[in-house]
């Protein structure tokens, strides 16, 4: 026994004696945004006028990866005249991360596949970060080695103890084996799969695949019944791909579209019959693109202020606005708007839009919780060692990602990111459920999801913070990929421009800058100002 | 029987025991001097502090015997019994907590301080009980002649004969049975003042018994389970955070190990610095400042300072402990030649890795790599694409780096699969080998940013290379030349799996 730890256990055992409350934990921490509040409170509010409406060329409302990359793609097209307003205190929404003095860390998204040669915006922005280093002999991007997931990338805990990867190999039948080599050759066969214009199946952005019928009488029923239909009932296998959804999409097997299901494992293979695309991540995961995005902005994202109203006046949309810091009300008059955050508030927002399209009533957000747990050192374990991604077999939670593993420290204090998408059918029945939990029902849920693999974690545990997110990701439910209605929301509404990854039904960071980029250039366009296309 | 009688029969016996418990006494000293010495190093503090606390101790135990009144004989024995606890089994208490503790110097003292006082207590008892049948002047005379020579025994059997022939635990617990002997054997010789002597035999027999187990287990259960992997005594176990280090000494050498791994033999340790260091100051023999990433036991240091051009050494080595014992032990101090003292050298704790990602300091004209093997994924990232890319970053344009690469015999695919990994990095490399007894054939690789010559001259006066002998380094035999292997990069780490395969084999 080390003396810190008799030390911690003195103390443990000395506490109940100085009447600890039950079930406290030896460690602080607290509910850190996004501002539910603030959120809230602008959807009831019947705001008074701003004194003034200042011109401007372009305003973008949200200052997320899709109001960030509109902002990019619209300074990269030689506009200045611009301005991102973000509700929150700091951009990047569901890219956001945070730091402490052990290290930086996401507070959700945290990883890139790797961007084919296709995929022009995400290339042209990786090139911009230097994580593309340049193109191999045959045209192929090469990557950093210290952005691509340093092995071993995934581990597993079940019957009591770690395991190499994410499908439990341990104990597998042979029919277990056969039926995941029957799903991964039906994966293969749509990843070759290519349309009469020579379109892929599945591509990253979505705006890439194709919209045959066959591809699209995927989304018509759910992955679940698409394993059924063909025998696929292996409890392993049925696991990976319930996992899959979970991670990706919030929900389960049975709620989401078997389109997406093959979506998650097609568009990332880098061919029929090869693996899939490497991931790209950084300590403070898709928050170094944040990061980067946000440099190039600059002073024209303004953060703490919320569009109230957009309405149209004559060919300009006059918008207003409440800047949280400074307490004012504030206006503009825009030639153009892009709209880059979610329907649900565009709704409230965008003067006439509910009325003239109802169909965004069909999407539904799957709220998650997300916790930060910084460790003095690691646990002590003995069997396969801490990876980048590590899950809990036999848990509601996605388990966890260790900060320091793409920095390459193995030894000493780290921070681990910890994962629950809510998944429950009825999105507003989970997000009542999320914001009933104050901090010590959060922090108790992760304790004791991850007591099984670490029983030693609460005495090495200094902080512990959370964030919860009502709408983190939309769900891909049945019918949701390919409906017209869902699809012509992304449309202009007059002058008002829409970016958002839910538009694409794929919470992905390439959906929301394909949008961002999409929409700015629609902007552009508009404002005469037409180039070549970075899509 | 008359009184006068009963006395002459028993006292030269009794005199026999206190030989025997002097013996013990001194013996329990010298197991804790020595053992701290290893341990910490700076043999001539260690000696003093114990001597110093256990002499003090005994004046202690002297004056506490006054308080002790009644039934002297039976806490005579009882007293006998408690040395041979206390005493016996200071030594492999003193081990684990070195190796698991970080309060060894409190343990250390107060283990040298129990011992101290119960010994100061046995002869002013002893000689209370033989007051009455002994005149005093004979008594005093005897009892302190027998206490001094018995000194002399065991300050000289416990270097000649225990030390080399038992090692340090063995030593103490086989003198705490002797303690408990002495207890047994005095329920008999002062059975007259004992009363009932079941239970008190009884007792004596259960402590010889658990002394008798521990020495008889004294490998298994005194310092690690993997004991039994070494051959010789370990005379130095540390955990440290980060690995466990253990010093095995025998058959006139001594080995370290890392988590059970052989790092070096001191018998043929210079075959392999001498490789590792030397061809790389033949293709640069000005070097000025050296990088050292790993190689915490300073034997590479060692090699390093024999360059006269040398003016600075920066040794990065993830382990505090690691660099401590090279600094202090004796015998790798000795070794090493004091190498971690030396002015030029600056010795870094910190992972070499994240040391050349975050760290900013005057560009190298050489570095040595001397990590252990890649048998895990903390250490496979040491031997990565990445790894060598930083490392250049560092260096100055014409600097030339050796890399210990594993055995190209033993694991053929993994020590090239480190050349191609240089290699794809923008090195031009030059692989070597020679044969280090104890590893069997191993490998190195000389690398620089620029094409260079294979070295053919070498310092002279040292042990192994001659300019011949460094030549003939890089010439491969056909089962040892290359074959083509994949890139080990952080994201695949196939050198870490190339390696645990090839190893096996061998294992």
């Amino acid at each position: 026994m080390k003396r810190r730890d008799f030390l911690a256990a003195t103390a443990a055992a000395a506490l109940p004696l100085a009447c600890r409350p039950k079930h406290a934990f030896p460690f602080p921490g607290e509910l850190v945004g996004p501002n539910l509040a603030l959120g809230h409170w602008l959807r009831g509010g019947a705001f008074p006028e701003p004194e003034r409406f200042e011109p401007i060329a372009t305003l973008i409302v949200g200052g997320g990866v899709a109001g960030l990359s509109a902002a990019w793609r619209l300074a990269g097209g030689g506009l200045d005249d611009f301005t991102v307003l973000e509700l929150e205190t700091e951009p990047g929404g569901t890219s956001r991360s945070g730091h402490n003095h052990v290290s930086a860390f996401p507070w959700a998204a945290h990883y890139l596949p790797v961007p084919d040669r296709g995929n022009h915006a995400v290339l042209r922005l990786l090139k911009e970060c230097g994580v593309l280093e340049g193109f191999d002999a045959k045209g192929e991007p090469v990557f950093a080695e210290e952005a691509t997931v340093r092995a071993p990338e995934e581990r597993i805990f079940a019957h009591g103890q770690w395991w190499e990867g994410l499908y439990l190999r341990a104990g597998a039948s042979s029919e277990d084996e056969r039926q995941y080599h029957a799903f991964f050759h039906e994966v293969d066969r749509w990843a070759a799969f290519k349309d009469r214009r020579g379109r892929p199946a599945f591509s990253i952005p979505r705006s890439r695949c194709s919209d045959a019928p066959e591809a699209r009488a995927l989304d018509q029923l759910t992955f679940a019944a698409w394993l059924d239909q063909r025998g696929l009932g292996s409890p392993r296998l049925r696991w990976l791909l319930d996992y899959a959804c979970r991670d990706d999409y919030g929900s389960r097997l049975e709620t989401t579209s078997a389109w997406a299901g093959l979506f998650y494992f097609a568009a990332r293979k880098q061919g029929p019959g090869e693996d899939s695309r490497p991931l790209l991540t950084w300590p403070q995961g898709n928050g170094f693109l944040v990061d980067h995005l946000r440099r190039a902005n600059g002073d024209r994202l303004r953060c703490g202020v919320a569009a109230t109203a957009i309405r149209p006046d004559g060919d300009s949309l006059l918008v207003t606005a409440w800047d949280a810091v400074s307490q004012r009300r504030l206006g503009w008059r825009a030639r153009r708007v892009i709209f880059a955050g979610p329907q649900h508030v565009a709704k409230h927002v965008v003067e006439g839009l509910a009325v003239a399209r109802p169909a965004m009533a069909r999407i539904h957000n799957a709220p998650w919780l997300v916790a930060n747990l910084t460790l003095r050192s690691r646990p002590k374990e003995s069997t396969f060692p801490l990876a980048w991604d590590n899950v809990l077999r036999d848990s509601e939670a996605l388990g966890y990602v260790a900060a320091t593993h793409q920095s390459l420290r193995d030894y000493g204090p780290t921070v681990l990111t910890w994962y629950r998408p809510f998944t429950g059918p009825d999105c507003e029945a989970e997000r009542a459920r999320l914001r009933a939990l104050d901090w010590p029902a959060c922090a108790r849920l992760v304790m004791d999801d991850l007591r099984p693999a670490h029983p030693d974690l609460e005495g090495l545990v200094t902080r512990l913070d959370v964030m919860r997110w009502g709408h983190a990701m939309v769900r891909p439910a049945p019918g949701q990929i390919w409906d017209p209605a869902l699809l012509a929301l992304a449309w202009p509404f007059g002058a008002v421009h829409f970016a958002h990854t839910e538009l694409s039904g794929l919470a992905l960071f390439e959906e929301a800058q394909d949008h961002g980029v999409r929409a700015a250039e629609e902007v552009l366009a508009a404002l005469g100002r037409r180039g070549e296309s970075w899509r | 029987m008359d009184e006068a009688t009963q006395p002459t029969l028993k006292a030269p016996l009794l005199f026999l025991s206190v030989l025997l418990i002097a013996s013990c006494g001194l013996i329990y000293e010298l197991v804790a001097g020595t053992l701290s010495s290893y341990l910490l190093g700076d043999s001539v503090t260690q000696f003093s502090t114990v001597i110093g606390v256990y002499l003090s101790a005994m004046g202690l135990g002297s004056y506490l015997s006054k308080f002790l009144q009644r039934g002297l004989a039976r806490r005579f024995v009882d007293l006998e019994l408690a040395v041979a606890l206390v005493g016996g089994f200071s030594a492999p208490i003193l081990f684990q907590a070195f190796a698991h503790t970080h309060a060894f110097r409190v343990v250390l003292y107060g283990v040298v301080a129990s011992v101290g006082t119960l010994v100061g207590l046995e002869i002013p008892i002893l000689m209370r009980i033989l007051k009455d049948q002994i005149r005093f002047k004979d008594l005093v005379a005897g009892v302190l002649t027998l206490d001094y020579i018995g000194a002399l025994f065991a300050s000289l059997l416990f270097p000649l004969l225990f030390m080399p022939k038992l090692g340090l635990v063995r030593t103490s617990l086989l003198f705490g049975l002797l303690n408990a002997a002495v207890g047994l054997w005095s329920t008999h010789l002062l059975v007259t003042q004992l009363g009932p002597t079941r239970m008190l035999r009884l007792r004596c027999l259960a402590v010889m018994a658990i002394l008798a187990v521990g020495l008889a287990f004294a490998g298994k259960f005194t310092l690690a389970v993997e004991e039994e992997i070494f051959a010789d005594e370990i005379v130095y176990a540390k955990d440290s955070d980060y690995q466990r280090i253990v010093l095995t000494r025998g058959r006139g050498s001594f080995q370290l190990f890392l988590n059970g791994n052989l790092q070096f033999s001191s018998a043929d340790e210079y075959r392999y610095h001498e490789a590792l260091v030397h061809p790389a100051f033949s293709v640069k023999p000005d070097a000025r400042r050296v990088l050292i990433c790993g190689g915490g036991d300073g034997l590479a240091v060692r090699e390093v300072l024999k360059h006269p051009s040398v003016q600075e050494v920066v040794l990065v080595d993830l382990d505090p402990a690691m660099t401590d014992m090279a600094r202090r032990q004796p015998m790798v101090r000795a070794l090493n030649g004091a190498a971690l003292e030396d002015p030029r050298v600056r010795v870094v704790n910190a992972d070499a890795m994240v040391w050349l990602q975050e760290t900013a300091a005057a560009p190298f004209d050489l570095a040595l790599v001397d990590f252990p093997d890649p048998n895990t994924y903390a250490l496979g990232k040491l031997y990565t694409a990445r790894f060598y890319r930083l490392l250049q970053r560092r260096l100055t344009a014409d600097a030339i780096i050796a890399v210990q690469s594993t055995s190209p015999l033993m694991a053929r695919e993994s020590f090239w699969c480190i050349t191609a990994t240089m290699e794809s990095a923008g090195l031009k490399v030059r692989p070597y080998h020679l044969a280090v007894p104890s590893f069997g054939v191993w490998g190195f690789a000389l690398a620089s940013k620029r094409d260079f010559a294979v070295p053919t001259r070498v310092l002279p006066g040292l042990r192994h290379l001659s300019d011949e002998a460094t030549a003939a380094m890089f010439a491969f035999p056909k089962d040892m030349d290359r074959v083509p292997v994949e890139v080990n990069r952080l994201d695949n780490q196939v050198l870490v799996h190339l390696y645990a395969r090839e190893w096996r084999r061998w294992s």
